[in-house]
């Protein structure tokens, strides 16, 4: 094989794999989109603050312990104690649903059916709410996370890959892991969605908040189970990127890579994220391989959201999403 | 008589305002946001050693200093709004700490006759005093920073580093460019082969970058990050197997928080250095003592002797150093704006001056004047030790290759006075 194609076959696999990571921040969008036709403008901070949390619990530390220490002039930060990463995961989820229940309560009950430009503009005063809120509970220092997922070169594939091409590729641990994940979550979500009983219930109140209601769903159980599972996307997806980069608050802005994903996809698909992730993923690292250096790099974002675009120009649904007929 | 009562203490309290001749220092800091991890050591560094000087020393030969803190965000619209709203304070001078708002600010603190110290970032030819004048980026630029990983290669080779692959990974925005031309005309001079790849904003995904690097196999590896873009990079280096050794950054690129997340896979890993490292000085004492102690520090005294919280710290003591140059000259401890510029642009800072304010070595020696706003080029290069946990300098500071940097600083400088009208001169 020609060492071209070579290279451009490992760079399509690493494509497909970041294609999932970005699928995992979208999967949230869509959930909560899907349920209640919000888009979600706080999914990044959700994914960033459940990620301080878990780090927070596993280490032990004491939530709010500046603010504390500065009005009782004591010196605590740390509990002592370190909480295995499966545990904290399951104490993350308990806040991560406590959370989604008094997110509905404060604000979205309140607003049940209003403009969808009332519920995003709610979502945008959450992110910031949420932003400052995780600063106060878990400091703003760069935190370590090891939840015990393996990460670097997988070995095998190096070495398998070095016999047949006489190059090794790489393709890293963690992200055969967020493969497997995600794969898993999607089948999950999609049977939830289609065959359950509150899956379709959220189904319908996401046809018709009124409708819903006038059929005995109840709008406030649907609408915190919902923000319940996209916290737990969220968390996976902040654990994924957390490994990565550390967690810090720059993982909010992950949601920028999930825009695209959505726009591709559709709003309401849960396939539709994964597939417009892996589209996004493939097609800008292909296109950075193959175009990039000729026009000096850097154009894995540009291509991303040129294709983004173009869809929304030529199938402003998505490929899944479903197409909206507004009666007058 | 109330109305009476009330206009005696309204005199009173306009009589009694010593605060309008307190020396204004300005911080625009960067708390919350993506890069707050960076940005809350720096503003403390600077904040501790404004109030040390307060609480040790009574302030500057008597006049005390009032720290005029704004937050930006790093958000540059943020930043030149925090430059409007508080230029009438009359701070004395603005150290924006982001290349971008340093950008916009020089031509509003030009026409205010507000000096701007931008130090070891923004634009690298501000270094022409003759052209800014009231721009100061001592005492290194981004061109001296490229210079200095450069030598720091040629040191490691024994002098010879022709056929040598060097490979770029900087963030796709002005800063990130910075040292493109200055690594391109050294390595005409030297004869390696350099190899450009941009990151985007922000610069959490450089799969591609590292895949490439992976196949072209750079002998060394330069990086001008910032932010999660620092630590990704050092994530997927560590990834591909890449000598730590061999990769070196700049020195925003160089901080605790750039190393922690990849652990024990960065030990190794380089960073130039504008400063010294660490709290073993003389005056950390005094701060701990005047300052953390005494539960006046700005934060919550855990980032003393961080990198970051080290070179917000340094800025400072270079401002009140320059305050003091002023008071000087001018004769006068009620220095305004214009006499602090004549003070920054008249600074010398040698090694008998840092030993006296009890941070001996901390800094290169530099003198300022009109036509050098950018002192020497000195830098050092610090290495990440993983299991002290703490970066250390491992070369002396040596100066960038000035037959390279100043002609390009002539040629960019000139460019924007002609550009601007700005007629070139003392």
């Amino acid at each position: 094989m020609p060492e071209q194609l070579v290279f451009a076959t490992e760079v399509f696999l690493n494509g497909l794999m970041a294609g999932v990571l970005y699928a995992l921040v979208a999967l949230g969008f869509v959930l909560i989109f899907k349920a209640s036709g919000i888009f979600n403008y706080a999914q990044g901070v959700m994914a960033l603050f459940a990620a301080l949390t878990l780090v927070g619990i596993m280490e032990g530390q004491v939530p709010f312990a500046h603010l504390i220490n500065a009005i009782f002039g004591t010196e605590i930060h740390h509990f002592g104690w370190h909480v295995p990463g499966l545990v904290a995961i399951i104490l993350t989820m308990v806040i991560m649903v406590a959370l989604a229940w008094i997110v509905n309560t404060l604000i979205f009950r309140h607003l049940v059916n209003q403009e969808p430009i009332i519920l995003f503009m709610a979502t945008i005063g959450l992110a910031y709410f949420l932003e400052g809120f995780g600063d106060i509970m878990w400091g703003s220092d760069i935190k370590k996370l090891d939840v015990g997922l393996p990460q670097g070169i997988n070995l095998w594939i190096d070495e398998t890959t070095f016999n047949i091409f006489d190059y090794g590729f790489f393709i890293d641990n963690l992200d055969i892991v967020a493969t497997v994940v995600a794969a898993l979550l999607v089948v999950a979500l999609v049977i939830f969605a289609q065959y359950t009983k509150q899956g379709r219930a959220m189904r319908a109140v996401a046809d018709d908040h009124q409708a819903a209601l006038s059929v005995g769903i109840s709008l406030n159980f649907i609408w915190v189970m919902v923000w319940s599972v996209a916290g737990f996307v969220a968390l996976v997806a902040g654990i994924m990127w957390g490994t990565k980069s550390g967690v810090q608050f720059s993982l909010s802005l992950i949601a920028l890579k999930a825009l695209p994903v959505l726009m591709l996809g559709g709003f309401t698909s849960i396939p539709g994220a994964i597939v417009g992730g892996l589209v996004i993923g493939v097609g800008e690292k292909l296109f950075e391989f193959a175009i990039g250096p000729l026009v000096g790099g850097a154009t894995e974002n540009w291509f991303a959201y040129v294709l983004a675009l173009i869809f929304l120009v030529f199938r402003p649904q998505g490929l899944f999403g479903e197409k909206i007929i507004e009666r007058v | 008589m109330k109305y009476k009562l009330a206009t005696a203490a309204l005199a009173a309290v306009v009589a009694a305002g010593p605060a309008m001749a307190d020396l204004a220092f300005s911080v625009l800091s960067y708390r919350t946001g993506p890069y707050a991890s960076n940005g809350i050591p720096l503003a403390d560094g600077q904040v501790d050693y404004y109030t040390l000087i307060n609480e040790r020393d009574g302030g500057i030969n008597g006049q005390k200093i009032k720290v005029v803190e704004c937050e930006t965000g790093y958000n540059t619209e943020k930043g030149v709004e925090c430059y409007e709203s508080t230029k009438g304070e009359g701070v004395l001078v603005y150290n924006p700490y982001s290349t971008g708002m340093a950008y916009q600010l020089i031509p509003k603190v030009t026409a205010d006759g507000i000096p701007l110290h931008t130090l070891g970032y923004g634009r690298t030819s501000a270094k022409n005093g003759k052209v800014f004048r009231n721009v100061f980026n001592y005492p290194a630029n981004y061109w001296d920073g490229a210079s200095h990983a450069i030598s720091h290669i040629l040191d490691v080779n024994g002098g010879d580093i022709s056929g040598k692959k060097v490979a770029l990974v900087y963030h796709n925005s002005a800063y990130g460019k910075e040292p493109i031309r200055t690594l391109e005309e050294l390595a005409k001079k030297h004869g390696y082969e350099l190899s450009l790849l941009p990151v985007d904003h922000p610069g959490q995904e450089q799969k591609s970058q590292w895949l490439q690097i992976r196949r072209e196999k750079p002998d060394y590896v330069l990086m001008w990050g910032w932010g999660v873009m620092n630590q990704v990079a050092i994530q997927e280096a560590a990834n591909i197997r890449f000598p730590m050794e061999n990769f070196i950054g700049i020195w925003w690129s160089g901080s605790e928080n750039d190393v922690k997340p990849a652990g024990d896979a960065a030990n190794g890993y380089k960073a130039l250095a504008l400063h010294n490292l660490g709290s073993d000085y003389p005056l950390y004492d005094d701060l701990q003592k005047y300052v953390v102690d005494a539960g006046k520090a700005s934060g919550a005294g855990d980032g003393v002797g961080s990198v970051l919280y080290n070179r917000g710290l340094y800025t400072a003591m270079l401002s009140v150093e320059a305050a003091k140059t002023a008071m000087e000259i001018h004769g006068t401890s009620e220095i305004t704006p214009a006499m602090m510029r004549d003070g920054m642009e008249a600074l010398v800072m040698n090694e008998e001056k840092m030993t006296a304010l009890g941070l001996p070595n901390f800094g290169p020696e530099f003198e300022v004047s009109c036509e050098n706003h950018g002192g020497n080029g000195y830098g050092a290069v610090s290495q990440w030790d993983a299991a002290a946990g703490e970066f250390k300098l491992v070369t002396e500071y040596v100066q960038s290759d000035q037959e390279v940097v100043q002609p390009l600083i002539d040629e960019d400088s000139a460019a924007f006075a002609a550009e601007n009208g700005i007629e070139s001169g003392c």
